[in-house]
C-alpha cells in the first residue's frame, strides 16, 4: 500500500536545548484513518506542523506525499500544500475576511472556478450548519461555529490529506458528531488520509482507523 | 464603514505629501513668472563717452538683451531756456551717452558684479549703475521665499514619513497575519501579496483623484485668481495632464514602494 508519510529517525525541535520530539519512526498510509493522542504539551501540533512543512525537522527524514521535507523548495512546498487540509487548533481564520470567502481560500488557491467555488461553499455551510451565518465576519461568531468555519475550508477542495488538530476541542456532542461524520465521509467516499489530534477518540466510529500516542518524544502506535 | 478605515491613514498621507509638492511647485512657477516681471521693469544703465554700436554691446555679456540710448534731450531741455542755441550743440556733442540696458532674465547678485566689471572693461564706458541696492534686496526677498516655501515641503514629507514607517508596522502586522494564512495553504508570493498591491494602487487612486479635485477647484478660484493678480503674475496653478501625471507617478510610486517594503518584511509563521 502507498505510503502518505514517512518519517525516519525523525527529531523535532524549536530551539537546541529541547527537543519535542525525539527520532521518531513511523509511516501512515494513504486512505487510513489516524488519530494522534498525548498529553498536553506533548508535542502534537508541533508533529502536524512538521507534516506541512512549518517546521523543518531537526534531523531525521520527513516524506510527504513522495515530497522529502528537508530542504524542499519553497514552490515543491507550496505545491504539497494546495493538496492538504488543515484545521489549526487556533482556526486561523482571516479576520477581514467573511467565512464564505475563508470556506473559499483553497479553492481560490487553487484556481476554481467561480462560480464552483461558490456552489461548494454553499455546500460546506450547509454541511457544518452554518448557512445561517453566511456573510458574517469570523469575530462575530462563537468559537465552536469558528471552528466548524476552519473544518469546512480544510474540506473544501477535497484534499488528499487532511490534518485537523482537535476539531470537536470547542464543540458539543451534536456538533463534534457532525465533525466526525464529515471526516470519515472524506475518508471512505474520496480515500481521503485523515490525521486527528484529539484528547478523545469517539467511540462510535465506523471506519477502521491507526492510532498513536506521543509520550516523553516518542511515537509509537496503540493497538 | 470598515474599508473606509482601512484606507483612511495612506490616503492621508498621501494626500499631504502630494499637497506639498504642489504647494512647492506652485511657489516655484510664482516666483519664475515673477522673476520675469521683475527683469521687464529691471535694467542697467550705462555712461559712454562715445557712441556705441548695438552690435557692441550686445558682445559684452550675453546677459544683455537689449540696448537703447537715452536720449538727452530731456536733460538738456530743463538747461536750454538759458543758454544759447550754439553752446547747446556744443553741449550736445561733449556730453557723454546714456544707455539703457534691458537683460535676458532676472540676474542672481553674482551675475550683476560681472555685468558691470564687463561692462567697466570697455574703454569707453565710464561708468555704471545697476541700482545693485534695490535689485539686492529684492533678489535675497525672493530668495528667501522660495526657501521657506521649499523647507515647508521637506519638513511636511518627513513628518508624513515618519507617521507611515509607524503605520507600516501595523500595516505589516496586520497583512503578515493573511499573507502567513494564505501560504499554509498554498498560496504563492504574488497570491499572497495581491490583496496588498490592490490596496496600495487603490488608495494612490485615491488619492490622486481627491488631490485633482481639490487643485482643480482651487485654480479655478476667484480668491486664489485675485491673489496673483494682485502680485501682477498669471501663471498655471495646476496643469490638468501634465500635474496630474506628476501626482498620480508620485502616489502611485510611494504606495508601491509601501507594499513591497510590507511584502520584503514578511515572515512565515512557524
Ligand atoms: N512556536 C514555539 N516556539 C517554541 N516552543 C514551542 C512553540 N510551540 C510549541 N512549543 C513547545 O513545544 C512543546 C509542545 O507543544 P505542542 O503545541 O506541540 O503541544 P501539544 O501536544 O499540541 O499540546 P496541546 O494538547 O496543549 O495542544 C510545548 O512544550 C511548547 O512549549
Ligand atoms: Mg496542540
Amino acid at each position: 500500500m502507498d505510503k502518505v508519510i514517512v518519517a525516519k529517525d525523525l527529531s523535532l525541535a524549536y530551539s537546541s536545548s529541547e527537543t519535542i520530539i525525539n527520532k521518531a519512526n513511523f509511516s501512515i498510509d494513504s486512505g487510513s484513518f489516524v488519530f494522534i493522542t498525548g498529553a498536553s504539551g506533548s508535542g502534537k501540533s508541533t508533529l502536524l506542523k512538521s507534516l506541512y512543512g512549518a517546521l523543518k525537522s531537526k534531523s531525521g527524514s520527513l516524506i510527504v506525499g513522495g515530497v522529502e521535507l528537508k530542504g524542499v523548495s519553497r514552490s515543491r512546498l507550496n505545491f504539497l500544500r494546495r493538496h492538504i487540509g488543515i484545521v489549526f487548533q487556533d482556526y486561523k481564520l482571516i479576520k477581514e475576511w467573511t467565512i464564505d470567502k475563508n470556506i473559499m481560500l483553497p479553492l481560490l488557491i487553487n484556481g476554481y472556478v467561480k462560480s464552483v467555488a461558490n456552489n461548494q461553499v454553499d455546500k460546506l455551510l450547509k454541511h457544518v450548519r452554518l448557512n445561517h451565518q453566511s456573510g458574517k465576519f469570523p469575530l462575530e461568531l462563537s468559537g465552536g461555529e469558528q471552528q466548524r468555519v476552519a473544518m469546512a475550508r480544510a474540506l473544501a477542495h477535497n484534499p488528499v490529506l487532511i490534518l485537523a488538530d482537535e476539531p470537536t476541542g470547542n464543540l458539543d456532542e451534536y456538533s463534534s458528531e457532525l465533525i466526525w461524520n464529515l471526516l470519515e465521509g472524506a475518508n471512505t467516499q474520496l480515500n481521503t488520509t485523515v490525521i486527528v489530534v484529539t484528547h478523545n477518540i469517539p467511540k462510535t466510529l465506523r471506519v477502521e482507523y491507526k492510532h498513536f500516542h506521543i509520550e516523553y518524544g516518542s511515537i509509537h502506535e496503540v493497538c | 464603514m470598515k474599508s473606509v478605515k482601512n484606507h483612511f491613514s495612506l490616503v492621508i498621507a498621501l494626500l499631504s505629501i502630494l499637497f506639498s509638492m504642489q504647494a512647492y511647485l506652485i511657489a516655484e512657477r510664482s516666483i519664475e513668472a515673477y522673476k520675469v516681471n521683475l527683469a521687464n521693469n529691471y535694467s542697467v544703465i550705462a555712461v559712454s563717452t562715445k557712441e556705441l554700436q548695438h552690435s557692441e554691446i550686445l558682445a559684452i555679456n550675453s546677459i544683455i538683451a537689449a540696448a537703447k540710448e537715452l536720449s538727452p534731450d530731456s536733460v538738456i531741455d530743463r538747461l536750454s531756456s538759458d543758454m544759447k542755441s550754439s553752446n547747446v550743440e556744443l553741449l550736445k556733442l561733449i556730453m557723454p551717452k546714456f544707455y539703457k540696458l534691458s537683460l535676458t532674465h532676472y540676474p542672481t547678485p553674482g551675475e550683476v558684479k560681472s555685468l558691470r566689471n564687463d561692462l567697466l572693461k570697455n574703454s569707453s564706458i565710464k561708468k555704471v549703475e545697476d541700482f545693485s541696492h534695490t535689485h539686492d534686496t529684492t533678489y535675497k526677498l525672493l530668495t528667501l521665499f522660495k526657501n521657506v516655501v521649499a523647507l515647508f515641503a521637506v519638513v511636511v514629507l518627513v513628518v508624513t514619513v515618519l507617521l507611515i514607517i509607524k503605520e507600516l508596522r501595523i500595516w505589516q502586522y496586520k497583512h503578515n497575519e493573511r499573507m502567513s494564512i494564505m501560504g499554509l495553504f498554498g498560496a504563492a508570493l504574488w497570491l499572497r501579496s495581491a490583496v496588498l498591491f490592490r490596496l496600495a494602487i487603490v488608495d494612490a487612486l485615491i488619492a490622486s483623484v481627491l488631490a485633482f479635485g481639490v487643485f482643480v477647484y482651487l485654480s479655478s478660484s476667484p480668491f486664489v485668481l485675485e491673489q496673483f493678480n494682485n502680485i501682477g503674475i498669471s501663471i498655471v496653478i495646476f496643469d490638468q495632464v501634465d500635474d496630474f501625471m506628476l501626482i498620480l507617478g508620485v502616489a502611485m510610486s510611494i504606495s508601491i514602494i509601501l507594499a513591497s517594503l510590507i511584502v520584503l518584511g514578511h515572515k512565515e509563521e512557524a
